[in-house]
């Protein structure tokens, strides 16, 4: 039985919206009726359904009414026409107790600019869905740490959410939601607000998380590699109507019209490779200050054969190798200054792969990348630019079929 | 060509009875609920006096101590050693008594304010409607000569300590209420949204999300309404507040320049220590959140 099921459903904003409706089914375009009826158009006769445990991806360029459409779906925003059914109940006909009960029991929300409560700690942030249903401390406190831990927060519970990095954040949002155990979760392009490298990390976790969870999950997003990779099934959506909805195959392989295809070539096209996409977060990391044998602990921890040194600025300094850290290490020298290596191969992080490849081919070390003001960003080693290429082909050709 | 406008001129000449409407309205609500203005005095008077006994039954040096104290632990060493001398300086010009007459006026005052303005602020920021009713209300007794409610006030609450806590009352109150709507309307719409995408009901939104989050604002307004009752020491005085006031008042009828000055120094003295020290109370809720 499908878990969320979408009929016909309408969103005009403005104070007119019969109107609006009149012209819609006279298929009047939305600027249009916007001229003449000065009524927005926010959803234009959406319908679709959600599978138990499937992640629906809606994805569409802004303005394109995504935004709306997840908020009609627990109602922050009443729809003005169709019905929205969670389990069967429809929910658009509910009065305001159903509704809370509903939200409360069944439906978890993470939000684009993370809105966790400033004023309360990351514990009672992860708590407020289970505050508000009025559990009792020891027990909401308890399912929040847990939510924290699957979120990978644990040890965060006491910080204020300003005192963490924007994915850490989110980290929170995720666990806020998770911690009433809701059976959906609703996703407004949660993870667009965070950089890149970030970003893919946050994919990851969610794909993981959801194999163990099985969730249904509504995502929305702009970004189509994010749909793609995270999507069970794609809806896109261009001026509050969707335009094609199916699996990540069928939307690059078969384009419904000519407005998917070139979102999809878009896409294909602005897939150039650079550094920024293949490289790898930069841990661990030695500072200035660390001597050989801190350098050879770290090394040996991680299984590695060189270790990169930065200053408190994240300012990228040298390279030391394994062997030069034992030597040093034996000589009972304690700084790293005879075998700091300064001549480290370096590219900025908007160096396309391909000019990566001699460079790298030579290189016995890992490339690091750079951004402007010299800050190690990443590195790069020869396995990620090989799996990088394998991809952008992978997806290539799909798409040329 | 005269005569053209003579009916018009006729009806604008009409004098339209607004002082009687007025004074109508006074007389209904003194003869009517004569009981409850009683009780009201009464109450009022007793909180008063109460304080002003209390403050003066502890030895002063004690509570100047107690007051630096204080000062030190919500903002500071600097404001703690202001408030020791500052009181100190009170004390030895002798307008110690006076001085616990004011604070403790101004206190009740303020409390008054904050009780009804809260609400009240809460109310404006979430009904459009008692947002439209209030705001000019509030242009009113903002810009109303605040002599003007001495005039009622002491035919509802006879002259003394009590009308004039009612006038400072009219007079400090719209701070509190502005600032606590504002405060409420500008909470993030996003956290407006998490809140009630997880269910939260209307109570709950408001005491977990935008009071919390509106603290700071509330209290700088707390904080103008304490000052604006400082303000109004002086004009309270009139009616029979007595305290730093009423040495003021007393000064100018007898042309003291030095005794006004004195006395003037003792209401700037507090009004910087209460000024800071809510100030901080402002802060620290920031830092907390």
């Amino acid at each position: 039985m499908p878990k969320v099921v979408i009929e016909k459903l309408f969103k005009i904003f403005g104070d007119h919206p019969e109107k609006a409706l009149k012209y819609l089914e006279e298929g009047k375009s939305k600027e249009e009726i916007l001229t003449k009826t000065k009524q927005a158009i926010g959803i234009n006769n959406v319908s679709f359904s959600v599978d138990e445990g499937e992640t629906f991806v809606v994805m569409g360029l802004s303005g394109s009414g995504k935004s709306t459409l997840i908020r009609c779906l627990n109602r922050l925003i009443e729809p003005t026409g169709g019905k929205v059914f969670i389990d069967g109940e429809d929910i658009t006909t509910m009065d305001k107790n159903a509704l809370r009960e509903i939200r409360r029991k069944k439906l978890g929300m993470v939000f684009q600019r993370f809105a966790l409560f400033p004023h309360r700690t990351v514990l009672e942030n992860a708590a407020y869905g289970l505050e508000i249903q009025e559990f009792d401390t020891a027990e909401r406190e308890k399912k929040a740490q847990e939510a924290l831990e699957l979120v990978g927060l644990k040890g965060w519970e006491n910080n204020m959410p300003d005192q963490l990095s924007g994915g850490m954040q989110q980290r929170v949002g995720l666990a806020r939601a998770l911690a009433s155990n809701p059976d959906i979760l609703l996703m407004d392009e949660a993870f667009s607000a965070l950089d890149p490298l970030i970003r893919k990390e946050m994919q990851d976790e969610l794909l993981d998380l959801q194999k163990k969870m099985n969730k249904t999950i509504i995502f929305i997003t702009h970004d189509l590699d994010e749909a793609l990779k995270i999507g069970d099934r794609i809806a896109l959506m261009k001026d509050g109507e969707v335009v094609q909805i199916g699996t990540p195959e069928e939307i690059l392989t078969n384009p419904a019209n000519e407005y998917v295809e070139k979102f999809v070539e878009d896409v294909d096209r602005s897939k150039v490779l650079t550094a920024s996409d293949v490289m790898k977060a930069p841990l661990p990391l030695l500072m200035l200050k660390d001597g050989p044998r801190v350098a050879l602990r770290r090394m040996k921890e991680n299984g590695l054969s060189s270790i990169f040194v930065v200053d408190k600025e994240g300012t990228l300094k040298g390279v030391v190798l394994a062997e030069e850290a034992l030597a040093a290490a034996e000589k009972g020298e304690k700084t790293l200054d005879s075998i700091l290596l300064t001549a480290v191969p370096r590219v900025s992080n908007d160096t396309p792969v391909t000019d990566l490849l001699p460079t790298i081919a030579e290189s016995k070390l890992p490339l690091a990348v750079l951004d402007e003001d010299n800050k190690l960003k990443g590195i790069i080693i020869r396995g990620s630019v090989l799996a990088g290429l394998a991809g952008q082909m992978g997806k290539g050709g799909t798409a040329d079929v | 060509m005269s005569d053209i406008f003579k009916p018009v001129t006729d009806i604008m000449q009409t004098k339209i009875p607004i002082g009687s409407w007025v004074e109508g309205f006074i007389f209904f609500l003194r003869d009517n609920l004569e009981t409850f203005f009683d009780n009201l005095t009464e109450g009022i008077d007793t909180v008063i006096d109460g304080m002003v006994d209390l403050l003066l039954f502890i030895p002063s040096p004690l509570l100047i101590l107690a007051f630096a104290g204080l000062a030190w632990f919500l903002s500071g060493r600097r404001i703690a050693l202001f408030t020791l001398l500052g009181l100190s300086l009170i004390f030895n010009l002798g307008l110690w008594g006076a001085t616990m007459e004011t604070l403790s006026l101004v206190t009740v005052a303020t409390s008054i304010s904050f009780l009804f303005g809260m609400p009240l602020g809460i109310l404006t920021a979430r009904n459009k409607m008692a947002n439209n009713i209030i705001t000019p209300l509030l242009d009113f007794m903002q810009t109303m000569p605040a002599f003007v409610y001495l005039i009622p006030a002491i035919m509802l609450l006879d002259i003394g300590v009590v009308s004039a806590t009612f006038a400072t009352v009219i007079f400090s109150m719209p701070p509190t209420i502005r600032l606590t709507s504002l405060g409420i309307r500008q909470v993030p719409e996003e956290l407006i949204e998490a809140a009630e995408a997880f269910g939260s009901t209307p109570r709950q939104k408001l005491f977990k999300v935008q009071l919390p989050m509106a603290m700071p604002t509330i209290m700088a307004g707390i904080n103008q309404s304490i000052m604006l009752a400082l303000s109004m020491v002086v004009i309270a005085a009139m009616i029979g507040a007595g305290g730093l006031g009423g040495l003021v008042l007393r000064a100018i009828s007898r042309l003291k320049v030095g005794m006004g000055f004195e006395s003037g120094l003792g209401v700037v003295i507090l009004a910087i220590i209460l000024d800071r020290i809510t100030q901080s109370l402002g802060k620290r809720n920031k830092k907390n959140t």
